[in-house]
């Protein structure tokens, strides 16, 4: 199946700025993929998210969503995708009722209406129907300062997906969400990938929210670390050796080899598992350690890892 | 038609915000009725009868074009931080063009400008200022390009400057001496030629005098009036043509390539 997001060398140098926010990245994301581009704060998610919702020209490369381009087509783009924000992109004098008829004019689905009982009622059906989904049938006609974040956030999710985009991009969505909310929104997220199959394109700071994905792309410094499934970005952050040393390193050495083993010197030596068990491998060495040392991390110490490496 | 819409919607949006938020509706009155309460009526008290027309008429027209020029060109403006902010966002990246977005937010502005409007007219007749029917329904057009004008100069404005910081800081000094030179409070019909050529070429002149022209029609002040309501008309409409599609374009533009 032809990719739904296709970006192929974007590059983004700010004005005035002596290095590249997003430099040279490229990769695809299939139709119905959950998608985590994941990073520390400026590593150039928002710069990437930006681009690919066409609010930012990119210096260089170029980006393709459902089929158009992001700078030659940009209005086409933003009728395929859904966007929520960092930043809370709800109007607090307003009704949870009127952020939602705005949003649909803007999107050219109905015609502007002062009321929402002059409204069509395909639209009024629709907004019943949501607000019955959130739980908020009563206070739909409520203004939004009376709404709770966790409340907030999800009406967002829903204004976006009023127009039925093909993608939604989800820009660090849980920042300020309490646990439980956070919990909601993700269940939530689930059901209408379920339900639509929405192509879902997350940003977010948080390794645990990338449990669901398909795909997750790290990138630090504006460059792509690693790209893949989560088991294949696991296998690939993930380094797992042993750190064995002995006062004969001369025998130790020797012995490695004929196990066949691969090792480095550090001069300590770190042997790679390469799928045999520690168990087996102590088994074997005849040679007297006198260091023994497992390195086996979990997948957040591996990312804040490869995040302290690329730092220096 | 999808444009109309979403122009309205803008608009109606910016009206909606004015409306419901009751501490900036009484806090975007509270300047004028300084100017006018204390600063025109004041002026009245202690120059009025030496000069021979009623400085409280003056300061209040002066005041409520100043008003309406500067609350249209302030909302605009607001789109320089808007953009990471509530609903604003939304809009910014929503499929309709941009050049929809400065014409609905110039729109939107007028509206809230004309409400502030109304309430420093009502302040007016609280003062005792003669304001027949007629008179408000001839100033009412008048008000309404006003703030069209205003709206333009927002967006010269708004093109030029990349961050909230700095239109703040280069609002204030655009916007102050331009209250002096173009006669809100003060009469320039004898200024010398250096000041003239400064006023000349201060936008919120013509607006203020064009104001004046119809306000003063046929009354003795009309001496305060420096030129005839058409000259000023059409200064103002060549001045927002330029305005607008030079703003608009640089905006646009810049927008983008940050």
């Amino acid at each position: 199946m032809q990719p739904i997001i296709i970006v192929e060398n974007l590059t983004k140098r700010y004005r005035n700025a002596n290095t590249n926010a997003v430099d040279d990245i490229s990769f695809t994301v299939a139709p119905g993929e959950f998608f985590c581009l994941l990073g520390p704060n400026g590593a150039g998610k928002t710069t990437t998210i930006s681009i690919l919702t066409t609010t930012l020209a990119p210096t260089a490369g170029t980006a393709m969503l459902a089929g158009y381009n992001v700078v030659k087509n940009a209005s086409a783009v933003r009728r395929n995708i859904g966007i929520i924000f960092q930043n809370p992109s709800l109007d607090m004098n307003l009704t949870a009722e009127e952020n939602i008829r705005f949003h649909a004019v803007l999107y050219g689905l109905y015609a502007f209406s002062p009321a929402y009982a002059l409204m069509p009622r395909a639209y009024r059906e629709r907004v019943h129907e949501l607000a019955a989904v959130l739980g908020i049938a009563n206070e739909i006609f409520n203004p939004i300062k009376t709404f709770s974040q966790g409340m907030k956030r999800k009406l967002e999710i829903i204004r976006s997906l009023i127009h039925q985009p093909k993608i939604l991009f989800l820009d660090e969505p849980t920042l300020g969400l309490d646990p439980i909310s956070r919990r909601n929104l993700w269940q939530y997220i689930r059901t209408i990938r379920a339900e639509t199959g929405t192509t879902v394109f997350l940003t977010t700071h948080y390794l645990e929210e990338t449990e669901d994905a398909d795909n997750i792309c790290i990138i630090n410094n504006g460059k792509i670390v690693t790209h893949g499934s989560p088991a294949r970005v696991k296998a690939d952050l993930i380094e797992e050796y042993l750190l064995l040393d002995a006062a004969d390193r001369h025998a130790l050495r020797e012995e490695l080899r004929r196990l066949e083993l691969s090792f480095v010197e550090t001069p300590q030596f770190k042997v790679n598992l390469n799928g045999r068990t520690t168990h087996a491998i102590i088994k074997a060495i005849e040679t007297p350690l006198t260091v023994l040392q497992t390195h086996s991390p979990t997948m957040e110490d591996a990312y804040l890892e490869i995040l302290g490496r690329e730092k220096e | 038609m999808k444009e109309l819409n979403a122009v309205i919607t803008i608009a109606y949006r910016d009206l909606m915000k004015l409306l419901r938020d009751r501490t900036r509706l009484i806090s975007s009155l509270i300047f004028p009725f300084i100017f006018i309460g204390i600063l025109g009526g004041s002026l009245q008290a202690g120059l009025g009868a030496s000069v021979g027309i009623n400085l409280l008429t003056f300061t209040f027209t002066g005041v409520l074009v100043q008003t309406l020029f500067m609350s249209a060109a302030q909302g605009v403006i607001s789109l320089i931080d808007d953009r990471e902010n509530d609903f604003s966002q939304e809009i910014f990246v929503s499929p309709i063009s941009r050049y929809t977005i400065v014409f609905g937010k110039i729109l939107g502005e007028t509206l809230v400008a004309l409400v502030q409007g109304i309430g420093i007219i009502a302040f007016g007749l609280v003062l005792g200022i003669q304001f027949s029917l007629q008179l408000f329904l001839a100033m009412l057009p008048i008000a309404i390009i006003v703030c069209l004008f205003g709206g333009a100069f927002g967006v010269v404005i708004l093109a030029n400057l990349g961050t909230r910081r700095a239109a703040d800081q280069i609002f204030n000094f655009i916007m102050l001496p331009q209250y002096f030179l173009a006669g809100v409070f003060n009469p320039i019909q004898n200024l010398p030629w250096y000041l003239d050529i400064l006023s000349k070429l201060s936008p919120l002149r013509y607006a203020v005098d064009l104001a004046r022209g119809v306000f003063y029609a046929g009354s003795p002040d009309y001496l305060v009036v420096l030129a005839s309501p058409l000259v000023n008309l059409a200064i103002i409409a060549a001045e927002f043509a330029v305005f607008l599609i030079f703003g608009t374009v640089l905006f646009v533009r810049r927008e983008r390539n940050r």
